[in-house]
């Protein structure tokens, strides 16, 4: 007889206690799991309503349509009742171009902003090497951009068009051959300071072609005096190029056909314009020269370890504020009687060793943490330096420093703001106090400071994570 | 067929300057020397003519004129009859002064912040991670100005503290009132704090070049003193304990040493607090801390703790879980395990990169030039270079000055890092 009392099918589990699940377990976990871990939670909730107490009226308040500021609190009070506080906004309506532009002529903004898009499209190549979708998305992104805020800027037909032409040419290049980008890349420089500065256009075609020299030199002679010494012939070429034929040839060109844009003075520069055409510069030459200092203070030879020691310590023992005084009062002390060039080009000089003698130490640190199997590995491959460098060193202790270089860039860029203190207009220190002397808005101070405030956060934050991006793209180590 | 390792035996060849990996070194060198020394020689001539041109003279004769101007802050005596070099004297100890405080304050604060975003608490990590990468993220620029700009535009003016007859009868408050027990006031033209007197002072001792604050000195001393003692008995406490096995308890010893010759002699040398006063339209008495001052150490304090945090973080995830593990299995309580497992092992970590942010935070006070904070930047480099039109020797100097500091503090360092190092064979 079977046994009838058994249970046949099992009982469905009961849920878990509601202490122990959902949003009630996360709280107990996360929130409320000790006595000190409750007193953090409540200071942490009366933190927040202290913030929220004090700013979310302010932000609500905002006035985004006013000409001065006591017309703003007037509109505040008439709003909000009498001892209301809110943010004036219309700030902005009148100084943005000044935050963003500086003094640069509103009819030639198209230069700038051409540049900015012509930046990314520069920089794809280098930022996401052979991936043809990523390079599609930067650079239509970029062609978006310069649509829009060509418009927005009234551009003129003519460099409207033209810019078109550029950027979508570009883009097809990008599908068609994407290795072929990179020679974009090299020409953008010279490109980005004549849209910047203006002048003739033969200037930046004449001082390219001081590098045609260089290579056609290098080629010629080194089958004949071997690559170093060529090498150094090219340089010598071409900087006799660039100091005595450069500036008859482009007189002589611009007589025969004179097209050009109009220059702007280094003083109508201001704004983020300015703390992005010095941050960019910069951090493009400091890297290369950061190398260099990285493994001359690695190097067997005594004088180059010397000197790049030396150089490295002596940048880094001092406040770059003390070096961009050098650049505006000292530089010309140790030019030729007579050369007076321009103050923002002293300043990129300067802040770019500034930066190359950081990134020279995080570097180092890079070359240090590579197992010495490497470079055993390099030699026992019959790898002449340079080589050993370039193909198995120089890859890998690159990739270690990725996250060290770009904070390096970040603080950089930050540093920029200084050049407000001798005397140029970057937002912070220039514009901002521009702004604060206004008649209209004598005693404004949060609205300008979170304004510029935001905008480097959204960049160097963009920055880091884009340097995390990098680390996880390029980690290649078992996980 | 030639032998790799064959040295070729047919003499010195010219060419093997470039060729041959033995010599080519020395031929780098050697270009690089010679490519150097050219270079200074050409920017020493360049300077030789250019001072010629503009009939300067290279000399530092300028340091003992007469400055003529006024410095706000003076830890040190100062007049503007005083000498340049006395005004860079006082300079440099306003650099210092802020970056002795900053290092401190951001450490603190750092270390707090670092601690409380690895806690597992959901609501106050994610406020520090915010806090983090709002200083981080921003530039140190734009902290000094906000600060400056709130502390010297949204404080009362001292008129606000003062009660009048009538606002007495009424029973009305004034419209500001002083901070911690009244006294300490924030005005819109600095801090008010108390400042420590000494009614039986012991007077200065005049060297001649430098005169010396007895009653400063006297207490340095004392505390010095008291430290040393109270090592010397934390030593002996430990000798007893290898040798018996049993610690003797000397936690009353220690605060007995460490505290009592303090207060006697306070109390010998008659110390009191003068608190500042509204009289008429200003505060009289105590210490008037400049905005300037505050607003530099604040924005210091708040920006290098962001970094100092990180650190912090970085060296405590650095020790890896095992450590803590092996030390509950030894059966250590959790504060212990922290003091003698954790701590040591991720100081390790911590204190070379530490070393920078103070190194960064040392040079970044040059930065109070824009709130005009007169630091060794804004006496030397700023109003002594602007009077005497020295641009070369004032830079030279301030630029000499910043390196000692930076060698001399990162040189300390180290020395403190070896000792906290792994003693590795």
């Amino acid at each position: 007889m079977a046994i009838e009392f058994s249970r046949k099918d099992m009982l469905p589990p009961l849920p878990p206690p509601v202490s122990e699940r959902g949003a009630v377990k996360w709280a107990r976990e996360n929130l409320f799991s000790t006595p000190l871990n409750i007193a953090l939670t409540v200071l942490g909730v009366l933190v927040i309503l202290w913030l929220v107490k004090s700013a979310l009226p302010w932000w609500l308040n905002s006035v985004w349509n006013a000409s001065s500021l006591s017309e703003c609190r007037a509109i505040v009070e008439a709003s909000a009742g009498a001892g209301a506080t809110g943010a004036c906004w219309a700030m902005l309506r009148v100084w943005w171009s000044g935050f963003i532009f500086g003094f640069y002529p509103s009819a030639e903004w198209w230069r700038p902003i051409l540049s900015l898009g012509l930046l990314f499209a520069a920089l794809s190549p280098a930022l996401f090497a052979g991936q043809k979708r990523n390079l599609t998305i930067v650079i239509a992104g970029a062609a978006l951009f310069l649509v829009v805020a060509l418009y927005l800027a009234e551009t003129p037909a003519t460099a409207f068009v033209l810019s078109m032409v550029l950027i979508l040419g570009l883009l097809a290049l990008a599908q068609v051959a994407p290795a072929k980008l990179l020679w974009f890349t090299l020409i953008y420089p010279a490109l980005m300071l004549w849209l910047l500065w203006g002048g003739s256009v033969w200037l930046p075609i004449v001082g390219m072609a001081g590098f045609g020299v260089l290579y056609f030199v290098f080629r010629l002679a080194s089958p004949f005096i071997g690559l170093a010494p060529a090498a150094g012939l090219g340089v010598v070429a071409a900087a006799l190029w660039w100091l005595y034929i450069d500036v008859p040839v482009v007189n002589q060109l611009q007589g025969l056909l004179p097209f050009g844009i109009p220059s702007i003075d280094s003083d109508e520069f201001g704004g983020f314009l300015l703390a992005t055409v010095i941050g960019v510069t910069a951090i493009t030459f400091s890297l290369p020269i950061g190398i260099l200092l990285a493994l001359g203070r690695q190097s067997d030879m005594l004088i180059v370890k010397t000197l790049s020691v030396g150089f490295i310590e002596f940048i880094r023992g001092v406040p770059l504020i003390t070096l961009l005084f050098t650049a505006s009062l000292l530089l010309q002390y140790f030019l030729p009687p007579g050369t007076n060039f321009d103050i923002i080009l002293r300043v990129i000089i300067l802040v770019t060793f500034f930066a190359a003698a950081y990134l020279a130490e995080v570097i180092r640190g890079g070359l240090a943490a590579l197992p010495r199997g490497q470079y055993e590995a390099a030699d026992a491959l019959g790898l002449d330096y340079w080589r050993a460098q370039r193909l198995i060193i120089l890859p890998q202790a690159l990739k270690i420093s990725i996250p060290a270089i770009v904070s390096t860039f970040i603080g950089l860029f930050k540093d920029t703001t200084l050049v407000g203190l001798i005397g140029l207009y970057e937002p912070l220190k220039g514009i901002t106090q521009l702004v604060r002397a206004d008649t209209n808005w004598k005693g404004i101070y949060w609205e300008p400071y979170i304004f510029v405030g935001v905008i480097f956060f959204v960049i160097c934050f963009g920055m880091s994570r884009y340097s995390m991006y990098l680390e996880r793209k390029l980690k290649t180590d078992h996980r | 067929m030639a032998m790799a390792t064959d040295v070729p035996k047919d003499g010195f060849r010219l060419s093997m300057l470039i060729y041959d990996t033995r010599y080519r070194s020395y031929t780098i060198q050697l270009v690089v020397l010679v490519l150097f020394a050219l270079a200074v020689a050409w920017l020493l001539s360049n300077t030789v003519q250019n001072l010629a041109a503009r009939g300067k003279e290279f000399n530092f004769g300028f340091l003992w004129q007469r400055a003529g101007y006024d410095i706000g802050q003076q830890l040190i005596p100062y007049t503007n009859d005083s000498t340049h070099f006395r005004a860079l004297l006082v300079g440099l100890i306003n650099t210092l002064v802020v970056a002795f405080f900053g290092c401190i304050f951001a450490t603190i604060l750092g270390v707090l912040i670092g601690v409380l975003r690895l806690s597992k608490n959901w609501l106050v990590s994610r406020l520090m991670t915010i806090y983090v990468e709002m200083f981080r993220n921003v530039p140190l620029l734009l902290w000094i100005l906000l600060s400056y700009v709130i502390l010297s535009e949204t404080t009362p003016q001292p008129r606000d503290f003062r009660v009048t007859d009538e606002m007495a009868a009424a029973g009305k408050e004034p419209a500001a009132a002083m901070m911690l027990f009244d006294t300490v006031a924030v005005t819109n033209r600095g801090t008010n704090i108390p400042s420590p007197l000494f009614e039986r002072g012991l007077g200065t001792l005049d060297l001649g070049f430098l005169s010396l604050n007895l009653t400063f000195w006297a207490i340095v001393a004392v505390i010095a003193g008291s430290v040393w003692v109270n090592r010397r008995i934390l030593a002996s406490a430990r000798a007893t304990q290898e040798a018996t096995g049993v610690r003797p308890v000397t936690w009353w010893k220690s605060i007995l040493v460490l505290f009592a010759p303090l207060i006697a002699l306070l109390i010998a040398l008659g110390f009191h607090l003068e608190i500042p006063e509204l009289k008429g339209f200003n505060f009289a008495g105590g210490i008037l801390v400049a905005h300037s001052f505050t607003a530099l150490l604040i924005a210091l304090t708040l920006y290098t703790a962001a970094f100092i945090a990180e650190i912090v973080r970085a060296g405590i995830m650095a020790v890896s879980r095992g450590q803590s593990e092996a030390a509950f299995a030894l059966g250590l309580r959790p504060g212990r395990t922290m003091n003698l497992i954790i701590l040591p092992q991720a100081l390790r970590v911590i204190i070379p990169p530490l070393i920078s942010q103070y190194l960064n935070l040392t040079k970044n006070t040059s930065l109070g030039i824009a709130v005009s904070y007169l630091d060794l930047r804004g006496t030397l480099g700023g109003i002594t270079l602007n009077q005497t039109g020295r641009e070369l020797e004032c830079m030279l100097l301030m630029m000499l000055i910043y390196l000692t500091i930076s060698l001399t503090i990162s040189t300390l360092m180290n020395i403190y890092n070896k000792s906290v190092q792994l003693k590795a064979r």
